[in-house]
């Protein structure tokens, strides 16, 4: 180890010889690191895509606005890691999320086979990756009357109410506000 | 016969050191006059019904297909983030959610916006009357440089990359152009120039441009 390390004495070694390889080895492993983004790029806009139908990945937009220019090594790194941290952190959102909406599938099933031991519960069309926002709820069938005789049902919401409902059509005879509209029943 | 010619791209020249680093990266750039001052109705409606392209959905998903990825990644690469900065096309794209439509902003904004859609490679117009005769290429700014001209020209760092000419810069790479040096209402001929990365084929960057001509043309 000793004689590795022993350079005889007043032997220099030119810094032309050694800087030509650390260049190319350094510039081969910005392209390594080029390549990483680029595959690790793919993978959060398909992680993106993919929760997108779950509720939508939080984008973090705190950061700051910057130039373009050419990123050493260091930097280089700093963006990978970046993104190994985005990714990982999508992968656990939509795993989780996953198994939060099996969940309310096998929670909407029981409902399905026994309404009577589900009374009242409720599981919304979102929490089953659904579009829209209904929502399936164990109901007594006849109101009271099904309540007292263990009648129980499992009934889908016809979901959100439209946006020019009833109550915006009176706005302009009423000279309320359509958000204030009393609700008449 | 001369339309033809005047139409042809001609290829900017992109700094030794950067060519090596980001293969792939190219700017190919042609001049033009610069057309009317206001819209056709032509190119308004076909503004409009370029419109009717984009759904939540597919802007959603726009980052998966291989042109607006490869910006993307370029942008990673150089330093951007695209969920900040965002890349031109997904720009164009959620502007038109948030705004319901594209609006006509004149011929040349209408071009460009036209040939961003198309092809989802950005086209850029400078005043062809402040290029040097030598084109238009990109290269990393050195000490010394300056961005602006007058006593509103300021420093750039060392290391950012820049449109620029033999003599001055003009822009920022996907960022902002020289104040004085886009073309304005009083600019006669008007310099178009598109930048490729790695992953978007050639053909795509000279189809932008010429687009973009087109459309200013016709109008």
């Amino acid at each position: 180890m000793e004689l590795l390390e022993q350079v005889p004495r007043g032997t220099e070694i030119p810094q032309e010889l050694s800087s030509p390889v650390v260049d190319v080895g350094e510039r081969a492993a910005r392209r390594a690191l080029r390549a990483q983004i680029e595959r690790l790029e793919r993978e959060l806009s398909d992680a993106f895509v993919t929760a997108f139908s779950m509720g939508g990945l939080n984008q973090d937009v705190g950061r700051p606005r910057s130039q373009a220019r050419l990123l050493d090594l260091g930097e280089l790194e700093h963006v990978r890691d970046d993104l190994v941290e985005r990714l990982s952190a999508a992968r656990t959102w939509i795993s989780k999320r996953a198994d939060e909406q099996a969940a309310s599938r096998l929670a909407l099933e029981q409902m399905l086979l026994e309404p009577g031991k589900h009374r009242f519960e409720r599981v919304s069309c979102s929490d089953l990756g659904q579009p829209g926002c209904g929502a399936w709820e164990v109901r007594p069938r006849l109101g009271l009357i099904g309540m007292l005789m263990g009648w129980w049902q499992v009934k889908l919401s016809s979901g959100c109410p439209l946006a020019e409902g009833h109550g915006a059509r009176h706005g302009p005879h009423t000279g309320l506000p359509t958000g204030d509209l009393p609700t008449v029943f | 016969m001369t339309d033809e010619l005047d139409l042809q791209a001609a290829p900017g020249f992109v700094e030794e050191e950067l060519s090596a680093e980001l293969p792939g990266l190219r700017l190919d750039w042609m001049t033009m006059p610069r057309g009317p001052r206001t819209s056709p109705s032509a190119l308004v409606q076909r503004l409009h019904a370029l419109s009717n392209r984009y759904r939540g959905a597919s802007v959603v998903a726009m980052r998966t297909q291989p042109v607006p990825h490869a910006y993307r990644t370029f942008f990673r690469q150089i330093g951007l983030d695209p969920d900040v900065d965002r890349i031109p096309a997904e720009q164009a794209a959620v502007s038109r959610l948030l705004q319901g439509g594209f609006r006509s902003r004149g011929p040349l904004e209408d071009a460009l916006l036209i040939a961003l859609i198309e092809t989802g490679v950005p086209v850029w117009a400078l005043d062809a009357d402040l290029i040097d005769p030598g084109g238009l290429g990109i290269r990393a700014t050195v000490g010394g440089d300056l961005f602006g001209r007058g006593e509103h020209a300021y420093g750039v760092p060392p290391g950012r990359l820049v449109v620029a000419d033999a003599q001055c810069i003009h822009a920022m790479l996907f960022g902002q152009v020289v104040p004085g040096h886009e073309a304005g209402s009083r600019t006669r001929r008007v310099a178009l120039f598109s930048v490729g990365v790695e992953g978007v084929p050639a053909i795509h960057v000279e189809e932008a441009l010429w687009v973009c001509a087109e459309a200013l043309r016709i109008a």
